[in-house]
């Protein structure tokens, strides 16, 4: 297990691993945002903890559709299929290595980008924490999507079909949480409702990717 | 360690491609499957790794026994032949992997890059993972496509340590090996057209 999530940091920070790409989408969304909007420091401020909640869930969906279709095309799934790693944990294992690769990037930047968007002062703290608690959830629900389209070509479409609608709760949420805290509300009740949203996501998703990538790999 | 198929039918996307198949193979063996292109012999052997389900019959004592290779050897062309040998060991538990190194004549290579290495070397760095899972059945599909005479020879010399220590080997190929093997001919197995029922093939 653990050699396979050393093994999947090591292949995404080095050469065509494609680490940055979310990041780098994620900076292009926020810095692109107030030259389409407008120059209204208001109205940046009121759509900031949105903007940032939607770049962040993008640029992780962006980097999905490679996290099994690389070992599915080069054959390494089935290798791991035989191995002695159940393959509820090789998918938790993969989920696990995207969000440090791409969600945690993104949960560290968010609040240099903030600062773009004019984002309130009281907002950054809970944005941030908002963040870190719904991107493993997204790296998960996406590997689950990434599970269902392994071995479909170009199955990056289908895969984003079918993982936006369970993107959504994850994202109202944590948006949620984030606009409340700039207006200087509690933002507590989203916070624990995207905690729970997470935690029964990581409980739950391991195994239904285990299940249909069982059935995939047929 | 005994691998027993009893009457096997195994098909690939819902069709039936042979049915009836038993054998059975015990440690120190070795098994060579041949039969024309399509007739069936990955299927066979992705049944007996576990991959797919048999339509009919059963495998026994394969469960958690099988190191498996197929035409793709699962290398990350971004890892060095050692890193990708290391890593494929630490999956299955083990740590060493300098005799599979020097079994396929790798050592030269080790700090290479795999997207580095040609066709055949990979080929190879493919085939030393079968000795570092320290599995007792090797489940081998063509492992001797583009590999030259010399590393083919290699091959077998591997395959022979592998059975000395009581492993067992089901190998799918076309060319003589030089092995002390039994040969199974699937030919005559194939499944009629419409023999087997698809299951719930069509829902998935």
């Amino acid at each position: 297990m653990r050699a396979l999530f050393v093994r999947d940091l090591a292949l995404a920070l080095r050469a065509g691993g494609g680490f940055g790409l979310g990041l780098a989408f994620f900076l292009i969304v926020v810095v692109l945002v107030p030259f389409s909007v407008g120059p209204s420091p208001e109205l940046l401020a009121r759509i900031a903890p949105g903007v940032l909640w939607l770049g962040a869930l993008l640029a992780c969906l962006l980097s999905l559709d490679r996290l099994l279709a690389v070992d599915w095309e080069d054959g390494a799934l089935d290798l791991l299929a035989t191995s002695p790693l159940p393959l509820e944990g090789v998918v938790a294992v993969k989920a696990g290595a995207h969000w440090v690769t791409t969600g945690l990037p993104l949960v560290l930047v968010a609040p240099v980008l903030g600062v773009l968007l004019n984002l309130a002062p009281a907002g950054y703290a809970v944005l941030v924490l908002s963040l870190a608690l719904g991107t493993p959830a997204l790296s998960m629900i996406g590997a689950f999507g990434a599970a269902l389209t392994v071995g479909i070509k170009r199955g990056g479409l289908l895969m984003s079909l079918l993982v936006l609608p369970l993107y959504v709760p994850t994202l109202i949420f944590g948006a949620e949480a984030a606009r409340r805290a700039a207006q200087g509300l509690d933002p507590a009740t989203p916070l624990l409702f995207l905690a729970g949203i997470t935690g029964g996501v990581l409980a739950v998703m391991p195994f239904a990717a285990g299940a249909v990538l069982r059935v995939n790999l047929r | 360690m005994e691998l027993t198929v009893t009457d096997l039918a195994v098909g690939r996307g819902g069709v039936p491609v042979l049915a009836g198949v038993s054998f059975g193979l015990v440690g120190g063996r070795a098994l060579v499957l041949r039969g024309p292109n399509g007739s069936g012999k990955t299927t066979l052997l992705r049944t007996v790794a576990g991959l797919q389900d048999p339509m009919a019959g059963s495998v026994q004592g394969a469960e958690d026994q099988v190191a498996y290779a197929a035409h793709a050897d699962g290398l990350k062309a971004a890892l060095s032949v050692a890193e990708n040998l290391r890593f494929w060991a630490s999956v299955f538990g083990q740590r060493d992997i300098d005799p599979a190194l020097r079994a396929f004549d790798l050592e030269a290579l080790v700090d290479r890059r795999a997207g580095q290495l040609s066709a055949g070397q990979k080929r190879r760095l493919g085939l030393a993972r079968m000795v570092v899972t320290a599995r007792p059945l090797w489940v081998l599909d063509e492992p001797t496509v583009s590999l030259d005479a010399a590393s083919v020879a290699l091959f077998a010399d591997a395959v022979r340590a592998h059975m000395a220590q009581g492993g067992a080997a089901l190998i799918a190929t076309h060319i003589d090996l030089g092995l002390e093997a039994d040969i199974f001919d699937v030919t005559p197995y194939r499944a009629k057209p419409g023999a087997v029922a698809a299951s719930d093939e069509a829902f998935l």
